[in-house]
């Protein structure tokens, strides 16, 4: 045997490695006064709600948990009555991403319902985020971009409301929210990540974020803390009436921020039957002891899409932008006067909207699977 | 010259597409943004590069962008349409992190001389004159791909230093890059209507490599807010060619992005 060929030694894990050196940010300092102001604002409210965001206890977040009933049970409720369940000063997040998928209905609800103080956080902001701020309802933002979509330029709602340090945003990359969100799903308190080093943004979320010397390779590596959100509004294709949840196309982050959060509010396009679930349980995507309540709402994601279902209402996406664009935060009161307070129900939201843009949209949704 | 187009006779959009086409290599991985750099890897992708394959961050792997259907977003479900399997944002992007992604593809607000990308802030990040939208998978890809970056040629887009850094290019150049962490990614190429431009091994700061043609040293000075090196030899691109420009606008017929 050529001695080249033997094996190497067994690795030894060598549990007296040098203590991992952690970094702490310095905050954003430029400026100052404003800035100050801002950390002050975020202090406060990491005091007012100690679950926002790094530093949660554990034993806290099971106990939580812990006291849910997580038996099979149905839940299906009115959209009136499971937004009841959202709390002032909640952190609420959303699933969806941009325009797809966005629990349209359930946020506008919250918007009625005038909740208060609440931490909002999503992977990317459109213009339910729009509606939340204009709706006075959120004084902390957690997400990675915000405005409607990348064609209808900036939201001069969000501009309206960050420039002036109203609302705080946080902003982290696209894909630290979703570490985020799954080291919350995992029980764990961070996630280690390559990104975020070296750029400015660690410096915006500096109470938040943490770097390590890897204790294996010594190599930087970032550390994200978890989300666990109060509650996490999420929209889905199909689900029973105990909220066993599928969805079909993109699924952006739902299944982690479903299990990240304490309680999910659960809207659906169709309610469908325990039996149908069991006979495609590979298609479950969401558990029912994760959901809290089941609201079955078609076209809850109007005016923004639901893969292979309905596209964007655009010509409606259209008007809103150029009312922002023109009017600035009025336009976005007089939009929530008309769309959002004025309504019955959301059925007469849909009626607003209008019925020929919503069946032009159905069959654009409908073509992406035609063929 | 029958078969080629000189710069006054396409669009600042065709252009930026063409010239940032011709760099993507067959049988190579790429983070898209929507816009310019959707335009240019589907016309790759219908010239020299049909194996080239696109990610988007909203969590698609190798979507077939049909002509007059781009989508308006990364994340939504016009991306997905005969993509080969639809991940979510998390896992589209920690592929970066693992290390099979070649590319990173993205416009900018502004760029700095070291290639730092800002799309948070203009002005004072502690009182800004505008909020941008934000990072989204910009600090993501940038952190981890070897970067190309297509923007207009404007002096208040070109300038010394960043307001912010959202997506890190070399930052202070030198190794202050790898020193802050990033010990993967870089900056590859900024391609504008003017010129193509890399940089410098050592100083790691922007070097004009090749002009468009009918450009001048003096344009690009002219238009950067910063001195780029000026190397002895400098190039001169093959203007686009009808070819290319008509499979752009076949790809393209609404103006969605190329207006």
């Amino acid at each position: 045997m050529n001695a080249n060929a033997r094996p190497p030694p067994p690795r030894v894990c060598n549990m007296a490695v040098d203590k991992p050196m952690v970094y702490e940010y310095t905050p954003w300092s430029r400026g100052g006064a404003r800035r100050e102001r801002l950390n002050r604002k975020g202090n406060d409210k990491m005091t007012a709600s100690s679950n926002v965001m790094g530093g949660t206890s554990y034993l806290d977040l099971r106990e939580r948990m812990q006291a849910r009933d997580r038996g099979l049970r149905e839940k299906v409720m009115s959209l009136t009555d499971a937004i009841s369940l959202v709390n002032d000063g909640d952190h609420m997040a959303i699933g969806g991403n941009t325009f797809s998928r966005t629990p349209f209905a359930a946020v506008w609800e919250v918007v009625r319902q005038k909740k208060k103080n609440l931490t909002v956080s999503r992977n990317i902001t459109s213009s339910e985020g729009d509606m939340l701020l204009a709706g006075g309802c959120t004084e902390h933002y957690i997400t990675s971009w915000f405005s409607q979509g990348i064609v209808w330029g900036v939201s001069k709602v969000m501009r309206h409301f960050m420039e002036s340090g109203a609302v705080r945003y946080d902003e982290w990359s696209h894909m630290s929210i979703g570490m985020m969100y799954r080291a919350g799903a995992l029980g764990l308190p961070f996630m280690p990540t390559r990104v975020m080093m070296g750029s400015d943004m660690a410096r915006l979320v500096a109470d938040d974020i943490k770097e390590m010397d890897c204790p294996y390779t010594g190599e930087k590596l970032a550390l994200l803390p978890a989300l666990n959100p109060d509650v996490a509004l999420i929209h889905v294709h199909r689900a029973d009436a105990y909220g066993n949840a599928q969805y079909d196309g993109l699924p952006f982050m739902e299944a982690d921020l479903a299990l990240a959060a304490d309680k999910v509010i659960l809207t659906c396009e169709q309610i469908i039957s325990n039996d149908q679930i069991r006979r495609a349980p590979d298609q479950t995507k969401i558990p029912f002891f994760a959901v809290e309540a089941v609201v079955e709402v078609p076209y809850g994601c109007m005016p923004h899409e639901c893969s292979g279902l309905y596209e964007p209402y655009y010509s409606h996406m259209d008007y809103y932008a150029k009312l922002t664009r023109e009017k600035g935060i009025e336009g976005a009161n007089e939009y929530l006067q008309e769309y959002v307070y004025g309504p019955e129900d959301w059925n007469d939201f849909l009626n607003r909207l209008g019925f020929s843009g919503i069946i032009e949209a159905t069959k654009a949704g409908r073509r992406l699977y035609s063929d | 010259m029958t078969d080629t187009v000189t710069k006054s006779k396409c669009s600042t959009a065709e252009l930026l597409s063409v010239m940032s086409s011709r760099i993507l290599e067959d049988g190579t991985l790429l983070f898209a943004g929507v816009g310019i750099p959707l335009l240019a890897a589907t016309l790759a992708q219908r010239m020299h590069a049909p194996h080239l394959t696109i990610l988007f961050e909203g969590g698609v792997v190798g979507p077939y962008i049909e002509s007059g259907k781009l989508p308006p977003s990364t994340n939504e479900a016009r991306t997905s349409r005969m993509a080969n399997m639809v991940p979510s944002p998390t896992d589209v992007l920690a592929l970066l992190q693992r290390g099979y992604v070649d590319y990173g593809f993205m416009g900018g607000a502004q760029v700095d001389q070291y290639g730092n990308l800002n799309s948070s802030f203009i002005g004072d990040p502690a009182d800004p004159k505008i909020r941008l939208p934000g990072s989204g998978g910009g600090n993501d890809i940038a952190s981890l791909a070897r970067m190309i970056v297509a923007m207009p040629h404007e002096k208040k887009r070109f300038v010394e230093k960043v307001d912010f850094v959202t997506s890190p290019g070399y930052l202070d150049g030198g190794t202050t890059r790898r020193d802050s962490g990033l010990i993967t990614g870089s900056m590859h190429k900024v391609i504008t209507d003017l010129c193509i431009m890399g940089f410098d091994e050592e100083t790691k700061r922007m070097k004009l490599e090749a002009l468009h043609v009918g450009v001048e040293v003096a344009d690009v000075i002219e238009n950067t807010g910063f001195e780029p090196i000026l190397p002895d030899k400098i190039g001169v691109t093959e203007p686009p060619t009808t070819e290319e420009l008509r499979i752009l606008n076949e790809i393209d017929p609404d103006g969605m992005y190329l207006t």
